[in-house]
């Protein structure tokens, strides 16, 4: 299986607990705001109750005062894994703008994504294992995908991998 | 005795709507509170991780770190996804806990969605490929990615946002309903 010679990102009962707590707040979010509901994301994509933007809205300017503080402002690292405090930058390319439309097709039609599916569980929405089940799915298939075009690029050309 | 009180700020008149002029006030019927306040706590919920851990965490990675213990395609085992799973993991079962202590709180109790069951399926399948291929989804991009004001994540969601609602309007018009 896997090789286990990985150093995990942090390890012990408190970054857990750390991780759980937050994950708790997260989920009660989701629920509070009824994103855990696809009838209501469906309800804000059809452009008749647009509070989905108040909900974005509100999470990512406390995201941004977050991630201000722990930049600019703290001047050390995270206490339980010795991590530097940095901000979430991803490369731009056309994978973000081909990834982003299916996405969107995916959104669209359900109504549903991963944090809110994950959400969704726990208000007891059993039919939610369909999405989730999908979600998998559609997560192995481009793996696969990648997997084997990677080892095919690997074979033809002696170059470093991604 | 709380659930009521919360329950009467959450649900019922919204004092932030009742301030918007009445073509602003009608795109949001439910009004605006339940849902800023509940974008809060998921960015409360970001923040405790952050500050204690210096991770910034997003949803829809679990999917393919998830996979690694169970497949072994290079791309589910590569050492960022090997060093991420467990916590990952920890991280899914907080956000169906959160959810379960809203629902018996706050909530409705137990509550089941009326969306068509090959509408989840299939969405959710799209879902998986896309968030996947474009590195991010709704917490990650949208939450995280917007707070740190990434182009690249901004892009994204704007893409994603705009094409959900063309899809969403395209399934109303096709009558496809719920």
């Amino acid at each position: 299986m896997s090789d286990s010679d990985v150093e995990p990102d942090g390890r012990g009962g408190a970054f857990h607990a750390v991780i759980l707590f937050g994950g708790i707040l997260f989920g009660f979010g989701l629920g509070v705001s009824r994103m855990a509901r696809p009838e209501v994301v469906l309800d804000f994509l059809q452009l008749q109750d647009l509070g989905l933007l108040f909900v974005m809205g509100g999470a990512a300017v406390v995201s941004a005062l977050t991630f201000h503080i722990g930049t600019n402002v703290l001047d050390r690292r995270a206490p339980l894994t010795g991590r530097a405090y940095t901000r979430r930058v991803r490369e731009m390319d056309r994978n973000v703008l081909v990834g982003g439309s299916i996405f969107g097709v995916g959104w669209g039609l359900s109504g549903i994504c991963p944090g809110a599916a994950y959400a969704s569980v726990g208000i007891g929405n059993w039919p939610i294992l369909w999405a989730i089940g999908g979600m998998f799915l559609g997560a192995y298939a481009q793996g696969f995908a990648r997997s084997k075009l990677a080892e095919r690029d690997a074979g033809t050309e002696v170059t470093g991998a991604d | 005795m709380l659930r009521d009180a919360l329950g009467a700020v959450l649900l019922q008149a919204d004092p932030v709507v009742e301030q918007f002029p009445p073509w602003l006030a009608a795109y949001f019927p439910d009004g605006v509170l339940s849902y800023a306040i509940g974008g809060l706590f998921i960015g409360l919920g970001v923040a405790a991780i952050y500050f204690g851990t210096g991770i910034i965490a997003g949803a829809s990675t679990f999917l393919e770190t998830t996979l690694s213990y169970g497949s072994r395609l290079s791309r589910f085992n590569q050492g960022k996804y090997l060093a991420s799973r467990d916590w990952r993991v920890t991280f899914t079962v907080g956000i169906v806990i959160g959810a379960a202590v809203y629902a018996l709180t706050l909530g409705p109790g137990g509550w089941t969605t009326a969306v068509q069951p090959w509408r989840l399926l299939a969405g959710g399948v799209l879902v998986g490929v896309g968030t996947r291929i474009g590195k991010g989804c709704t917490s990650g991009h949208g939450v995280c990615g917007v707070g740190s004001v990434s182009s690249t994540s901004i892009t994204n969601v704007v893409t994603f946002m705009a094409v959900a609602i063309g899809t969403a309007q395209v399934a109303l018009a096709l009558g496809v309903s719920p």
